[in-house]
């Protein structure tokens, strides 16, 4: 039983041949995609790399991914003794025990610590996943089968120092008692006599766990060891809630309905899941009984690329189709419309997969290639295209809002800020007031602002984010000429959608703005004394603040609705469980907004009972879609003693009543 | 078998206002729309072309700029799009456009293909005359099916169709042999939704014109010459300014108050 290198060696190359064939098999895949550049500031991607790769900052943001960052920085350490295993193997005279003690000594302390650590948290994740898996669905053979091989390797490890410690003189025993403790310990329960089988056993225990665990690595979910790093060096610089444009030229195809229409980044994150499931975690649909599930999109695309990859690489047409009624391989229609874009999947995600641009690349094949959608959409289409607001109401009535108002026109030489009304806050008789507001505010600070009047049209938000791009491209370019016609440089939205829209969005069409949420302005204007609150209000009672999505995860602005709050409180709001970057969605993005929630519980009121949990008298907001979600919800569980109210209005109660 | 579907271009009305010194509609920088109706009678007609595999012409007759129209519907999915424009057809009333309508279809009955329907919407939102496809079934003697809500069948062995007109408070179910011209009402199916590619294919496709020299029709009988019909004045109705009670915002309750005060002074609350 003692190692042999003629057995052994056949069976390490023939490991590492599979090895080889499995990860060609898979990443050669990736030259179906489309190119997209992702190798831009190697610096940033480094940096990135260091951080979420090495640091694992994502994984240990939930406490049991800690668990994770032991195995992970286990496997990298580990790699020095596994590399010594499989040369020693097939060369004999390879051996750490050539190195000179002082490097040797704390190296073997290290690993036998390291081994422990790692045993550790493989029996401690298989308890997890037996007892409280992470998600229903995670009790696969595939993941206990893992943490088997790699506790395997952990024993075996021990066994064969054991066996080498059992069979030690003294001296070398007492050395190794300091230097392998753990070893050492596992060596006491080591008959001298058995020794050498001990070893034997041990040794050959050791090699084919590895070697198993070669072979199946790149076919299976564990890929992820050989890609999540290079994702993390890879990902998207800017947020990925801005999806790329559509050129529309004849011949051209619109948005995806096979995998090889997504770019190779997109592919190889399919490959870099290793379904841990915290995206399924936080998705609003999902969680609410909607037939989506951000990893199980992952996984179907990883699949359809696997089923449909060598058909696709003939130039054939593929078998499994990609948007289908949801098997394996396929994504359902009703995943696909499912969608409010939140992006607190990729928020989760730790090795920064891309869910959300993935899905509005199918609406877009949808809407655009087949002209098939949720019916309601129709109107929503027709009306952003026709009259340029998600009602349909005619753009005249666009400035009635402000028709007893002293408003002035937007005007290049006299006027600093464009407010940027949007269409919830010129149509929306509920955000009208929120609007109201913001002039008075503006006024009080002494701003110079204006607004292009009946001349604003739609930011385009909704039609974008639903994959009607062809709208959004014609709305984009108009909106982009006025501004530049205008002369339009500074713009305060009070719509995060508008915001993200204004702000990211159009900068693929060359204009740089710079927009401001109303949020992030009343907050300036209060630090620069410009707005003096004399007295708080106390009208407003307690109070709980709401995220919205496309201002905090979406554009990093957290701090500024609190501050405004506090400000004209005089006390900072309460926040729910779930708040900042981890926030739940009110249910309206992503064109949910203008769509019936036929399935499971409705998201608005998860997220009205959450905010109820507070106990609050007004849950505040800074979004009109949130406002109309959290009435509509507070109607529904029939909490009318409870308010809403905009940032801009709880300010307004303290400056201006 | 063709199937040919009449559409107009119309002001999109929730945005038309009247010049008060001219008394005409102001056109100018409003926008323009299929007549709704006609977008039924379209998407008919593009049903049809899926099931039996008919082809679809839709012609408009117009100024130049109705192309954008008949560009919307080749969008869609029709075979052939044709503009009636010429200057002696403008000013016509509803009879000098059915003349100039039911010439064309006559056309397209002799060189395209045997015409079996035609496909009105019931009214358009500009006229609302509701005259215009009853006067095309008249001049080419077709049978006339108005306020279609149904296709119910169309037999085409026999070729007989088979409607549901929807009339006030009851339907009526009625037949007729083919060719037969139909006004169709919104409740008659749900349009369909354009798809990108044939988006930039209509935009790229030149829209046949057909003018008088086509049509070779007598000057008397189309355009103002035509029409015995002709708008004496537009006008919108006179209407009362509002008054504006209180603050709703700051003082709901006061302000409903309010206006149920004013109500019951004008005895317009039954208690």
């Amino acid at each position: 039983m003692i190692p042999d290198p003629s057995l052994f060696a056949p069976l390490l190359l023939a490991s590492l041949a599979i090895f080889a064939w499995g990860c060609w098999k898979r990443l050669s895949l990736l030259s179906l995609g489309q190119p997209e550049d992702r190798c831009d500031n190697i610096g940033t991607r480094i940096g990135d790399m260091l951080r979420y790769a090495f640091g694992q900052k994502r994984v240990i943001a939930k406490p049991f991914g800690f668990n994770h960052f032991i195995i992970f920085w286990s496997f990298i350490i580990l790699l020095i003794a596994n590399t010594e295993f499989l040369l020693h193997g097939v060369f004999p005279s390879v051996s750490l025990t050539k190195l000179p003690d002082s490097v040797l000594l704390p190296l073997l302390l290290l690993l036998d610590i390291v081994s422990l650590l790692a045993l550790a948290a493989v029996t401690a994740a298989t308890v997890r996943r037996a007892v409280k898996p992470p998600y229903p669905e995670a009790r696969t053979l595939e993941a206990f089968f893992i943490l088997f091989l790699i506790g395997t390797l952990m024993l075996a490890y021990f066994g064969m120092n054991a066996a080498k410690i059992s069979a030690m003189e003294d001296g070398a025993r007492a050395l190794a008692r300091t230097w392998m403790p753990v070893s050492s310990f596992f060596a006491g329960m080591v008959p001298a006599a058995t020794g050498s089988s001990v070893y034997g056993i041990s040794w050959w225990g050791h090699a084919l766990a590895l070697l198993i665990f070669i072979c199946y690595l790149p076919n299976s979910k564990h890929m992820h060891i050989l890609t999540a790093i290079p994702n993390c060096f890879l990902q998207r610089l800017g947020k990925p809630n801005t999806q790329p444009r559509e050129e529309f030229t004849i011949g051209n195809s619109f948005g995806v309905d096979r995998v090889d229409r997504y770019s190779w980044k997109d592919l190889l994150d399919t490959f870099t899941c290793t379904e841990c499931g915290r995206c399924q975690n936080v998705c609003p649909a999902g969680i609410t009984g909607k037939p989506l599930n951000p990893r199980a999109v992952i996984h179907d695309i990883k699949v359809n690329l696997l089923e449909n990859g060598s058909a696709l690489k003939k130039g054939a047409v593929p078998s499994t189709p990609l948007i289908g009624e949801g098997g394996e391989g396929s994504v359902s229609e009703g995943a696909i419309w499912s969608c409010t874009t939140c992006g607190a999947c990729m928020e989760a995600c730790p090795v920064f997969i891309e869910h959300m641009p993935k899905i509005i690349q199918l609406r877009r094949y949808l809407v655009e290639s087949e002209a098939k959608f949720p019916e309601e959409l129709l109107n929503l289409f027709e009306n952003m295209e026709g009259r340029s607001n998600p009602w349909g109401i005619a753009p005249s009535e666009r400035t009635k809002w402000c028709a007893q108002l002293d408003v002035k026109p937007f005007d290049r030489d006299t006027t600093e800020y464009l407010f940027y009304v949007g269409c919830a806050g010129s149509f929306d008789s509920r955000n009208k007031h929120v609007s109201v507001a913001m002039t008075q505010l503006l006024d009080r600070a002494g701003i110079s602002w204006g607004i292009l009047g009946k001349d604003e049209k739609c930011c385009g938000d909704s039609v974008r984010r639903l994959g009607n791009e062809y709208v959004f491209d014609k709305m984009a370019r108009e909106n982009v000429a006025m501004f530049i016609e205008r002369g339009v440089k500074k713009v305060i939205t009070q719509c995060p959608h508008c915001f993200t829209t204004l702000k990211n969005d159009y900068r693929q069409y060359g204009l740089e703005l710079e927009v401001i949420h109303h949020s992030e302005l009343l907050r300036n204007l209060v630090q620069d004394g410009r707005l003096a609150i004399e007295k708080t209000t106390r009208d407003m009672g307690t109070t709980v603040f709401h995220d919205s999505c496309y201002l905090g995860r979406h554009n990093d602005v957290y701090d500024a609705p609190r501050a405004v709050i506090e400000a004209a409180t005089g006390q900072a709001p309460a926040e729910m469980g779930r708040n900042r970057s981890n926030a739940f969605c009110c249910g309206a993005g992503g064109g949910r907004m203008w769509m019936e929630e036929h399935v499971g519980e409705r998201i608005n009121l998860t997220r009205v009972n959450e905010a109820l949990e507070q106990g609050p008298d007004t849950i505040c907001v800074a979004c009109p879609y949130c406002m109309t979600m959290f009435e509509d919800g507070l109607k529904d569980v029939k909490a009318e003693n409870v308010r809403v109210r905009d940032v801009a209005e709880v300010m307004a109660e303290a400056l201006l009543r | 078998m063709l199937i040919v579907v009449c559409i107009k271009q119309v002001p999109d009305t929730t945005q038309v206002q009247i010049d008060p010194v001219t008394n005409t509609l102001v056109r100018d920088g409003i926008p323009f729309i299929v007549n709704p109706y006609d977008t039924h009678a379209l998407e008919e007609a593009l049903r049809l072309k899926d099931r039996f595999g008919w082809k679809v012409a839709a012609i408009s007759m117009g100024p130049p700029n109705a192309e954008g129209t008949l560009k919307k519907a080749l969008a869609l999915g029709v075979d052939y799009a044709i503009l009636l424009s010429d200057r002696v057809f403008g000013g016509a009333d509803t009879l000098a456009t059915s003349n100039v309508l039911a010439a064309a279809i006559a056309r397209l009955n002799a060189e395209v293909d045997e015409v079996g329907l035609v496909l009105c919407g019931k009214q358009t939102i500009d006229g609302d005359t509701a005259q215009v496809g009853p006067g095309i079934a008249s001049r080419l003697n077709y049978r006339q099916l108005t306020l279609v809500d149904k296709i119910v069948s169309l037999d085409l062995s026999a070729k007989k169709i088979r409607v549901s007109r929807k009339l006030e408070g009851r339907h009526e179910i009625v037949e007729a042999p083919l060719p037969a011209m139909l006004t169709v009402v919104r409740e008659l199916n749900r349009p369909r939704y354009p798809k990108v590619q044939m988006r930039l294919a209509a935009a790229e496709a030149v829209v046949e014109v057909w003018s008088n020299k086509t049509l070779q029709l007598n000057e008397q009988k189309i355009g103002l010459k035509g029409s015995p019909t002709w708008v004496s004045k537009i006008f919108s109705p006179e209407r009362v300014k509002g008054e504006i009670l209180g603050d709703g915002y700051a003082d709901p309750t006061g302000t409903a108050a309010l206006l149920i005060e004013k109500l019951m002074a004008k005895d317009m609350l039954p208690l």
